[in-house]
């Protein structure tokens, strides 16, 4: 899960990381008297889920009252295109009002879990404002990497070295190493996937602090973490993408018109794969589980179909301990509660595989059966034009 | 031979008493598993399925001579029922709970180093040896006894490629899913080295999907040690990165993790790749024909 700067802000104070003094706006009346009390001057943030904010006029500066009304009026009710929302963008509804930092020298910081130790690892750069995989791809020796044991944290040794690798001057490397520290805090105990400050400031008064924040979370933790779950902003997601998850359906939606039903996130993905092998284009991922039941099938049939640009269906399902003839008679069910109206291939394999069939084949709908996924994705692929 | 378990091992059930627990330790003995007892707390000294249940691990070694056992408590318990294991001197921990949180895992991860264990998964289907001994939710009647060792991330694909091989009458020496989370306990070039050393088996299907670089190093093993063919399939060549696609661990981030270097890699060593799900049984199968093991691998 995703929250926005001013809420990872939030939850570093928190835990005693320096951070500038902010507050959020949902209004332009919310950013001038914000702006009032932090004497007129601010910095004027949009708040999405996305980076390259700054790049795309995301982030403006204000200099006095005037200023601070225009950039809020002018940000509020914007759609801002970085290059990572993609070229539809995203609506602007909040805004972080932040005060002016004196802003010496930029750094980067980062954790994230290196998979092939099974670790966290934290990253650090001078190349502070430029994003780290360009970084790594370009200049690699400019990162400089400690990897942190969990049964004693990071430690001060370690955010010592990075701290002076990356040149922080040396009255202030006490102040990075407790920025560190906190940081690798507050990624354990909130359970966070990324954690990301770019870029860490050394100020003109002789502070530490995070410009910009970034912090993700691990969804599968979410369940100890209530205060976090409060933070989720279901305006940045897709509205389809969360009625599925209201059903425990793992659902994507992508940009192609032949819409997938697959158990199992392996074989999902492999359906996908197989339907763009064959010159189609997949209108989604979607797993509906180990236990396809009746109500799960219905539901996502339903997610599918309002879907505008999809134009058929094709249904993978390998029957393992859920029997095929089960199955069929979930995507029969289901097919005629939603009133199907584009065409549907079903290909079942597996246990009672022919029972399945038979119901399909009977069923009085117009399903097209398939014997392998090769062959479903050719039909349905030919079926939708 | 063949892989990790047989008919001598002897299993129990972590969360006997709950309905995923139960239904497929049911599953089990109905294969032929030695299923020796489970563990639900609270309900020690209780029989279940005509198998013993103990509150604890440890207590349920020391009475049925358990050197494995197979997980199927919730989530949030998870780490804690993989650990209790461990402790207890468990062999071989087979973790099928999907949805454990990754620092639960890499804390389990850290634990293990020390200890004797071996951990299968999580979020993994478990692991099977044809006619001997199933652990875990794969549906055993597909499985057929043989020489081709299976080895993926992902259970519907397992199934796929292991029905695949049956119907072309092509056994298993064993099918091992290792999981689709981002922090397990055994990965490609475990059980890799396990088929390399394995005389029963011929060949293997490596199944591998987007995110991490398990398949780059398992690659680049195969590449140096291995001395029979592997087949492979790569999920996911149609996933747009930054999106987890249904497990905690598929996904392509930094534009790290794609299909496309996965499957480069592996071609790089050797290891045919197969196109479509649909051709991992024939890609195989014609691997074994040019290799003349055909012959062998269908007997």
């Amino acid at each position: 899960m995703n929250i926005h700067e001013y809420q990872a802000k939030a939850v570093l104070r928190q835990y005693g990381v320096a951070v500038p003094e902010g507050e959020v706006a949902f209004t332009v009346d919310d950013a001038v008297q914000i702006a009032n009390r932090f004497g007129g001057k601010a910095v004027v943030k949009a708040q999405i889920h996305a980076g390259g904010r700054g790049k795309a006029g995301g982030v403006k500066l204000a200099r006095s009252m005037d200023e601070v009304k225009n950039h809020a009026s002018e940000l509020l009710g914007k759609v801002l295109v970085t290059h990572q929302t993609g070229p539809e963008g995203k609506l602007v509804k909040r805004l972080l009002i932040e005060t002016l930092t004196d802003i010496k020298k930029e750094y980067y910081i980062g954790l994230v879990l290196d998979r092939s130790i099974g670790q966290v690892v934290m990253m650090a750069s001078a190349e502070g404002g430029m994003e780290i995989e360009e970084v790594a791809a370009k200049t690699p020796e400019k990162i400089f990497r400690e990897s942190i044991d969990p049964a004693i944290g990071l430690q001060g040794f370690q955010a010592r070295k990075l701290a002076f690798s990356i040149g922080i001057p040396n009255e202030l490397v006490n102040k990075a190493v407790k920025f560190m520290l906190g940081l690798y805090q507050v990624f354990v105990e909130k359970d966070c996937s990324i954690a990301e400050i770019n870029p860490l400031v050394v100020t003109g008064d002789g502070n530490v602090m995070a410009l910009d924040a970034k912090l993700n979370f691990d969804d599968n933790a979410l369940f100890r973490h209530k205060d976090i779950l409060e933070l989720r902003d279901l305006d940045e997601e897709d509205p389809r993408e969360v009625e599925a998850s209201k059903y425990e359906l793992s659902y994507i939606a992508l940009t192609g018109n032949i819409g997938c039903m697959v158990n199992g996130a392996g074989l999902a993905m492999a359906t996908m794969d197989t339907i763009k092998y064959y010159g189609g284009e997949p209108a989604n991922f979607l797993d509906v589980g180990g236990g396809a039941s009746e109500e799960k099938v219905t539901e996502a049939f339903k997610i599918i179909l309002a879907d505008e640009g999809v134009r058929g269906i094709l249904v993978n399902i390998f029957g393992g301990i859920m029997k095929c003839d089960v199955i069929a008679n979930g995507v029969v069910a289901a097919a005629k509660q939603v009133g199907l109206d584009r065409p549907l291939v079903v290909r079942l394999e597996g246990t009672n595989v022919d029972m399945g069939k038979k119901i399909l084949n009977e069923s009085g709908l117009a399903i097209h059966a398939a014997d392998s996924l090769a062959e479903a994705a050719q039909k349905i692929i030919q079926l939708v034009g | 031979m063949s892989i990790l378990v047989n008919k001598n091992t002897r299993v129990i059930t972590q969360g006997i008493t709950g309905s995923a627990g139960l239904f497929h330790t049911k599953q089990a003995i109905e294969y032929g598993t030695k299923m020796v007892g489970g563990t639900t707390p609270g309900k020690g000294g209780t029989t279940i399925e005509g198998v013993p249940v103990f509150n604890t691990v440890e207590e349920a070694v020391k009475s049925t001579g358990a050197n494995a056992s197979v997980i199927y408590v919730p989530p949030a318990f998870a780490a804690d029922a993989i650990l209790e294991a461990a402790d207890a001197g468990i062999e071989l921990i087979v973790c099928i709970t999907e949805g454990i949180p990754v620092f639960d895992m890499v804390n389990v991860k850290r634990y293990l180093e020390n200890k004797k264990s071996r951990l299968i998964g999580p979020n993994c289907p478990g692991v099977i040896t044809p006619g001997e001994c199933k652990i875990g939710i794969m549906p055993g009647y597909i499985h057929k006894r043989g020489h081709v060792g299976v080895v993926s991330r992902s259970g519907t694909l397992t199934y796929e490629a292991v029905h695949q091989l049956t119907q072309l009458g092509i056994g298993q020496s064993s099918a091992v899913g290792i999981g689709g989370d981002p922090v397990n306990g055994t990965n490609f070039v475990d059980v890799l080295t396990m088929y390399n050393n394995d005389p029963e088996t011929e060949a293997v299907i490596m199944i591998g999907e987007i995110g991490g670089n398990a398949e780059e190093d398992a690659a680049a093993y195969i590449k140096e040690h291995m001395k029979k063919p592997v087949v492979g399939f790569i999920a996911g060549r149609s996933a747009p990165p930054g999106k987890r696609m249904g497990h905690a661990g598929a996904i392509i981030s930094g534009g790290k993790g794609t299909a496309t270097e996965k499957v480069a890699a592996m071609e790089a060593a050797g290891i045919r790749v197969a196109n479509t799900p649909s051709e991992m049984g024939s890609t195989l199968y014609q691997v074994l024909e040019e290799r003349q093991l055909l012959e062998k691998c269908k007997s």
